[in-house]
């Protein structure tokens, strides 16, 4: 029970994958401009990242890794990612056409989000059981989803603010992620995992 | 080795045809009819059915601008709605299109009755029904009911119809935004 | 009596310089009747009334001279006996500085009374009639709001009045009316309340007083001896005189957001208001006149005047000793609350309640706004709980809806943020601001949203005829098709029956024939399933057939006829007439083997059953 524990909490807080291990910045920095959309886009990646990570453990365990094929790996974890992330975008477009709309390009770019690929395969590094994968998926989602939220927060009060000329739109925002992430470095230590 | 390989492939093409079958069948299950997109975007426009954005009327522009098209073409509902427009759309927000005509005040039409003849083209132009009036008979505008979008006054034989704008009186005054050097603000001496 | 009224407190608030011992010093005095009086025809809440007199009529005093016909509204009197001089656009009391309809009186100096009915024992009569009497005398909230008192005092039924609250809190630094109103009048005070609480008859009257003042509150217990209104004395606080807030400091409840204080069974009337009820019912007098507070330091003798309704503000200030080098500003109204008037020409109305006369140094012209240095002074001191700097970052923006989910609505716009804020922001501009553009977004979209049902019906008058006129048309179409039908029914009969009457008769006969006949044998061939129908089908054939034979040889005949006219005349269309011939003598045998054909299919086909 602990050891679920403390998954969840090395991959929300103390190994967050945004703004410790700086997987996923593209739609961290593309999306998160409001916050319904922010909220979206985070809702789609948990859904995405928790059944990619799933679905990759298991056509590692009894796929690949049975018939001696793991330097397939790469490609078979982009292939899942890719269908689910197909899926969800029909789920999305079919649920919410607004939110499909909003999103854009950045719905099919979960494909290519690197934290996405990193959780499939990092999780292989720690041997995790089948439960264990589904969390360590999921705790990587939702740390993803806070820090987004977060940040989305933050970009729209940034937006009405007085900001110079020179630091307006990205560069505040970059500056923002940037001392988000030196918060974010102060929960090292807080579990060892 | 060739085993190996064959193997390799083999696992690779059954799994993307499995994947592939079950994207199709997703496809089927979450087809999207219509676009309910259209109604949300339909709802910010003014609805004068003026024709000034090029298209026959605010739905047809709503669904162009569902499909990417510009959402700086509507010059009655000016830069609040293209701002909103932005909003909803996540899209930044353009200046209007002065392509399309330029924003101005609200207009209502009126028709000098002195001059009306009764041929009632303009209750046939006018897209929201606001002319009151038949054949022979005099016509009327309902002031309530007018858009400003001048429709009417093209069909016009005896071009009796005129564009007013509304005054603003003291009912429909309201606030304007602070500028930086205000003169309003009340302070009691402490 | 001491106080032991339970009392509780409502957050935030501000303490701001009373300044208000400048005008106390004297008692009220009457200002006078000036040259000319000028009487919006709005000075409520509510529909603006129309007038129901002429230009050059002599009205007296007291005398109804514009009444509300449909809507909300009370009526107008006239302050003055005199003359109608003018109905038009004047200046106004108003933050804009717009102009709106106004009857001017001249008045003659006489200050002639109408007729008047007072009501010695109002409990005689039904509520309605007392209602009514509130009405004709044209009494408006003269807290401020200025919303038809008559109307108020009738909640809906469901809302029962159970603590009714009279309010001379009167928190706004320089406004001194209410106080000396309840000073001076004590017993009117009294009298009006007893009658709303006739009419609405609440479990509780309490009328709320600030402490700091001692004369009002002495006067006051005087006047409620033997009877049961409490008196409650509050703290002084800024804005504790805002309705709600004095609800819940007398009551411990709050209103709902987005409602009115009869939801919860609280009523709150101005003290100025009650007065007016008083002497609408006992003296039979109209709303005319106010006790209006002049103050500031460019006046003179500062003070509380009973000022008639339309004296222009430059009269009343010449009253109180305008001294105009030393004026920088005039506020109708309290500092917190009020507006800076841009001419003096403009009237007292019902709501009017002050006039400040400031100096430079007194009231200083705002330094200009800086930047939110987000100390969150202005959430601290909101008596509402809102949160002021958010609303001020949304409606920077522009964000309406976020700052109407903020309850932007719910502001009092009592000034209490923008007097804290380091940055001199003008908070309560900008709230105005936003809510001013909301209410108009509220509008247009309700504007837009007739137009396009409008518009979506016009399309559907449109198809709907559209499609009558198809309608109509089919069946035209059908009708006339069946007059043709009709018609060839009767050429087919004739040419059957040999008669032909011309040849292009016979020919289209023939043809129709030999069209029906395909037909027939088409579905002769799909209806082989059924093959009681196919001896029906071949027989008709077999008719048709001889027919058709009998028809190509009598045609034959006549062209060769005809091919030997035109050989004998040696005229042009012998070609003609030779192809024409050939073309019958074909059609002849065509005819000739189809019959024998339909001949021997029939017999081979009667023979199988006649076998069975």
């Amino acid at each position: 029970m602990t050891e679920y524990l403390l998954i969840l909490v090395s991959t929300i807080l103390v190994n967050n994958f945004v703004l410790v291990q700086f997987l996923g910045l593209c739609p961290f920095m593309g999306v998160s401009g409001k916050l319904e959309t922010a909220m979206g886009m985070s809702l789609a990646t948990t859904f995405v990242l928790t059944l990619s990570s799933v679905c990759s453990y298991l056509a590692y365990t009894y796929l690949l890794a049975p018939l001696d094929l793991v330097f397939l790996k790469t490609i078979t974890f982009i292939l899942v990612i890719a269908v689910v992330v197909q899926f969800t975008e029909m789920v999305v477009r079919k649920t919410s056409p607004l939110l499909y709309r909003v999103l854009g390009i950045f719905l099919p770019l979960i494909t290519t989000n690197c934290a996405v690929l990193g959780v499939a395969l990092l999780n292989l590094n720690k041997n995790n059981n089948f439960v264990e994968s589904v969390l360590y998926g999921f705790g990587a989602a939702a740390g993803f989803s806070l820090v987004l939220v977060l940040f989305a927060a933050m970009r729209e009060r940034i937006a009405v603010s007085d900001v110079p000329v020179s630091f307006q739109g990205a560069a505040i925002g970059m500056v923002t992620a940037g001392l988000m992430s030196l918060a974010f470095l102060g929960f090292t230590g807080l579990v060892s995992v | 080795m060739w085993t190996g390989i064959l193997i390799a492939v083999l696992v690779l093409l059954g799994l993307a045809l499995a994947f592939g079958a079950l994207l199709g069948f997703a496809s089927e299950r979450f087809r999207v009819e219509g676009n309910p997109l259209v109604e949300q975007i339909d709802a910010m426009l003014p609805q004068t059915q003026c024709g000034q954005c090029g298209f026959p009327g605010c739905r047809p522009y709503a669904e162009s601008i569902a499909e990417g098209g510009a959402i700086n073409k509507c010059p009655p509902g000016g830069e609040s709605t293209i701002k909103a427009l932005a909003d909803l759309l996540d899209v930044d927000p353009q200046p209007l299109d002065a392509e399309h005509g330029v924003e101005q005040a609200r207009r209502v039409a009126v028709i000098r009755e002195d001059e009306c003849i009764g041929c009632t083209k303009c209750i046939q132009a006018c897209p929201v029904d606001a002319i009151l009036g038949a054949a022979k008979h005099m016509h009327t505008v309902i002031e309530s009911e007018c858009t400003g979008c001048d429709l009417c006054v093209e069909p016009c034989p005896v071009d009796c119809i005129d564009m007013i704008t509304i005054e603003p009186d003291i009912r429909g005054w309201t606030w304007s935004q602070p500028r930086i050097i205000t003169t309003d603000k009340q302070e009691a001496n402490s | 009596m001491p106080s032991t009224i339970k009392l509780w407190d409502f957050s935030g608030g501000i303490h701001p310089a009373e300044n208000k011992q400048v005008s106390t010093r004297r008692p009220i005095q009457t200002a006078g009747i000036p040259g000319q009086l000028v009487l919006p025809l709005q000075q409520h809440i509510g529909e603006p009334a129309e007038p129901v007199v002429a230009v050059g009529d002599v009205v007296l005093k007291g005398q109804k001279i514009a009444d509300v016909s449909h809507g909300m509204g009370v009526p107008v009197h006239a302050p003055t006996s005199g003359v109608i001089e003018s109905i038009g656009d004047y200046p106004v009391p108003h933050p804009s500085g717009m102009t709106d309809q106004c009857i001017v009186l001249k008045p003659d100096g006489k200050d002639e009374w109408c007729e008047r009915f007072p009501i010695s024992d109002y409990r005689t009569l039904e509520r309605n009639q007392v209602l009514g009497v509130i009405h004709s005398a044209g009494v408006a909230g003269m807290g401020g709001a200025g919303f038809p008192t008559d109307i108020k005092l009738k909640p809906p039924r469901d809302r029962k009045v159970d603590t009714l609250i009279l309010n001379g809190a009167e928190c706004e630094p320089y406004i001194t009316a209410d106080d000396m109103t309840m000073r001076e009048r004590a017993d009117k005070v009294v009298a009006g309340l007893k009658i709303m609480a006739w009419i609405l008859r609440p479990e509780r009257c309490v009328i709320g007083i600030e402490d700091n003042k001692p004369e009002a509150i002495a006067a006051l217990r005087e006047a409620i001896q033997g009877t049961q209104i409490e008196i409650a004395v509050i703290p002084t606080k800024y804005p504790s005189g805002g309705e709600k807030q004095l609800i819940q400091v007398l009551t411990g409840m709050e209103v709902p957001s987005g409602g009115i204080p009869a939801d919860i069974g609280v009523m709150c009337q101005n003290v100025g208001t009650a007065v007016a009820v008083s002497d609408a019912v006992f003296e039979g007098s109209p709303l005319i006149s106010r006790v209006v507070t002049v103050s500031g330091e460019a006046a003179e003798s500062p003070g509380n005047f009973e000022v008639l309704l339309g004296t222009p503000i430059a009269y009343l200030l010449e009253q109180a000793g305008l001294q105009q080098d030393r004026v920088s500003r005039l506020v109708l109204g309290g500092p917190m609350m009020g507006y800076t008037l841009n001419t003096t020409a403009v009237p007292v109305i019902k709501t009017s309640n002050c006039i400040i006369a400031a100096t430079a140094s007194e009231l200083p012209a705002p330094p200009p706004e800086q930047a939110c240095i987000r100390c969150g002074q202005c959430a601290e001191v909101c008596p509402m709980e809102l949160l002021p700097q958010q609303l001020f970052w949304h409606s920077k923006a522009a964000e309406f809806e976020k700052a109407e989910h903020l309850n932007l609505f719910d502001c009092i716009e009592c000034g209490a943020c923008s007097y804290v804020c380091p940055s001199s922001i003008p908070l309560v501009q900008y709230y105005r601001y936003a809510k001013g553009e909301i209410r108009v977004q509220r509008a247009e979209q309700l504007k837009a949203d007739r137009a396009r049902e409008r518009f979506e019906a016009r399309q559907q008058r449109l198809e709907r005829e559209q499609q009558e006129k198809e309608l109509r048309r089919k069946e035209r179409a059908k009708a006339a098709a069946e007059a043709q039908a009709l018609k060839k029914a009767e050429a087919e009969q004739s040419a059957a029956s040999g008669e032909a009457v011309d040849e292009r008769a016979a020919k289209s006969a023939l043809v129709e024939q030999a069209l029906a006949r395909k037909k027939a044998s088409a579905e002769a061939s799909n209806a082989k399933a059924a093959p009681p129908s196919e001896a029906e089908q071949e027989a008709p054939d077999l008719d048709a057939l001889e027919k058709q034979f009998s028809q190509a040889q009598s045609k034959l005949e006549t062209m060769q006829a005809m091919l030997e006219d035109a050989k004998a005349q040696q005229a042009d269309n012998v070609d003609k007439l030779e192809r024409a011939v050939a073309k019958n003598h074909d059609r002849v045998k065509r005819a000739e083997e189809a019959l024998a054909d339909a001949r021997k299919t029939l017999a081979a086909q009667t023979e199988p059953q006649s076998i069975k």
